[in-house]
């Protein structure tokens, strides 16, 4: 809900183009015009190099765990929080597609592991997809329904061995100064970092996506993979991983470093713990509605996943770990 | 250039362009074309326009003092008025659209949530200003008391910026752009005061 700057409110902000390399937005607007010519016709924006993904299994238990009606494409794809192509929920979708990340997407395992690994994307993909149909509730009170298509994590982290002084998982985000905003613009340390405790990580419910909507991921929404765990707020769900990391201590996580006491380690969906700025009693699940505001509804704990991961937390004081 | 300023056209135009925001809107609301978050954008929209039209009645005083031009204050109410029109606006959003009228939810934000407050507290010094607004008012109140009673204007400006500052999550940049501006135009104003309170006050004879 805080984020500003559209481009059709006479905005005398400042735009991406602003802080934008001449390069990569010229780029954008040539990618642009050919796309449009290409087509001929209007397209969704953002996702013009999408394929549909083949071989997801749909079937699985946790495939549709709350019977959710699942968000509009355009929503889920042209509202975003992704800071390094824009602070403005409107300009990941118009400002990342000019990205081009490396076809192969080598991820870097490594840290408390026997044996690291760098793993290509595709090896990734092969070890099995699953569609997941879940809640994402963004610590900004809105929320959407997301088909996405991944695989576990845990599947991916058992393949490197983890130490018994693993006790964590962290993740880094890609970083480019030359395509991205500056840590100084976007107001967060770059590159994104992430981390789960070892339980959450190996948690069946915490996923790698490489697509949603039966196609690979859009910039914008984290390509070429992400994660996507749904029972914490949003900004856990790291995108455009590139390093996963097993450490013995509890690392570090960019808006936590922004500011520990909004956004804490674990930042699990909690309707009784307020942000300090606001309440987290309800949310706004976009799409339909009036005006097209969608529909605000009562926050749950765990974002409804309380079934599947409130056990990883017993005992914890929720309040003070948050 | 007097005579610009001082043409009733000028003063229609500004009136219209003074509406151009809110017809704007108008039109996004009609043709549905407002963001997947409808109820996020148009808080936005109106608080941006808030501000904005706060920040243009706030200069008018400067302009008058640097160009030295008295009848562009003949604008500074209806700018004043447009401030209050959009602020009423953005407050109506929250209050109808965003807590849909529920007093408790209301209440508890505003005494818990600063940049409510502040935002709430922008608001309510707005009101009297709106009300005494007419020239029935001025005389009603004497001038001097009047011009003391506005400068709750200031307060209004401030207020307004930290609770847009407050309110975004890590970048600054715009709620720092309208707290530099408001910064030159309430700093233009106390190097007059203390200039002119220096001066020493030439005798009468």
């Amino acid at each position: 809900m805080l984020i500003r700057t559209s481009d059709k409110d006479f905005s005398f902000g400042l735009r991406y183009s602003d802080v934008t390399p001449k390069e990569l937005y010229l780029n954008r607007r040539k990618f642009l015009g050919a796309g449009a010519a290409a087509l001929g016709a209007f397209a969704l924006p953002g996702n013009a190099d999408a394929a549909t993904l083949d071989g997801v299994n749909k079937t699985g238990p946790n495939h549709s765990l709350l019977n959710d009606q699942q968000s509009p494409k355009a929503t889920v794809t042209t509202y975003n929080n992704y800071y390094e192509f824009g602070t403005g929920k409107d300009e990941p979708s118009k400002n990342a597609p000019a990205w081009k990340p490396n076809a192969a997407w080598p991820i870097r395992i490594e840290g408390e592991v026997k044996t690291p690994k760098t793993i290509n994307l595709a090896d990734i993909m092969k070890l099995g997809m699953e569609e997941r149909i879940y809640r994402m509730r963004c610590v900004e009170r809105w929320s959407v329904v997301v088909p996405w298509i991944g695989i576990p994590l845990a599947t991916l982290l058992k393949q490197v061995e983890p130490t018994a002084n693993a006790k964590y998982v962290a993740f880094e985000t890609y970083y480019n100064s030359k395509e991205m905003l500056s840590a100084r613009e976007a107001g967060i340390a770059l590159p994104y970092v992430e981390g789960l405790r070892m339980d959450e990580a190996m948690n069946p419910l915490a996923i790698l996506a490489v697509g949603i909507y039966g196609e690979t991921l859009p910039n914008q929404n984290g390509a070429p993979i992400r994660l996507v765990t749904p029972w914490k707020y949003g900004y856990k769900g790291i995108k455009s991983i590139t390093r996963i990391r097993f450490v013995a201590n509890q690392p570090p996580t960019t808006w936590g470093l922004y500011s520990s006491n909004e956004y804490g380690f674990y930042s699990n969906v909690n309707p009784n713990v307020d942000h300090p700025r606001w309440s987290q009693k309800e949310e706004q699940r976009l799409g339909g509605g009036f005006l097209g505001s969608g529909t605000k509804m009562p926050t749950t704990i765990y974002n409804g996943y309380g079934a599947q991961v409130a056990s990883l937390y017993a005992g914890m004081d929720l309040v003070k770990n948050h | 250039m007097n005579k610009l300023l001082s043409s009733k056209w000028t003063k229609a135009v500004v009136f219209l362009l003074g509406l151009a925001p809110f017809a704007a809107l108008l039109w996004f609301v009609y043709k549905l074309d407002l963001t997947a978050n409808p109820l996020e954008y148009i808080t936005h929209y109106t608080g941006d326009w808030t501000l904005r039209s706060l920040l243009i009645c706030l200069t008018v005083t400067p302009l008058r003092i640097i160009f030295n031009r008295p009848a562009i204050t003949r604008y500074r109410r209806m700018l004043g008025l447009f401030a209050f029109f959009y602020g009423t606006l953005h407050l109506m959003t929250w209050v109808g659209f965003d807590r849909q009228f529920q007093i408790d939810g209301m209440w508890e934000d505003i005494v818990k949530r600063l940049y409510i407050t502040v935002g709430m507290a922008a608001f309510a010094a707005m009101v009297p200003l709106a009300i005494t607004s007419t020239a029935g008012w001025v005389r009603r109140l004497g001038f001097k008391r009047w011009q003391k009673l506005h400068k709750l204007v200031y307060f209004s400006g401030v207020a307004g910026v930290l609770h847009y500052w407050w309110l975004v999550k890590s970048d600054v940049r715009l709620p720092a752009m309208y707290g530099g501006i408001l910064a030159i135009l309430l700093g233009v104003r106390i190097v007059r005061a203390l200039t002119q309170a220096k001066k020493p006050v030439p005798a009468r004879t």
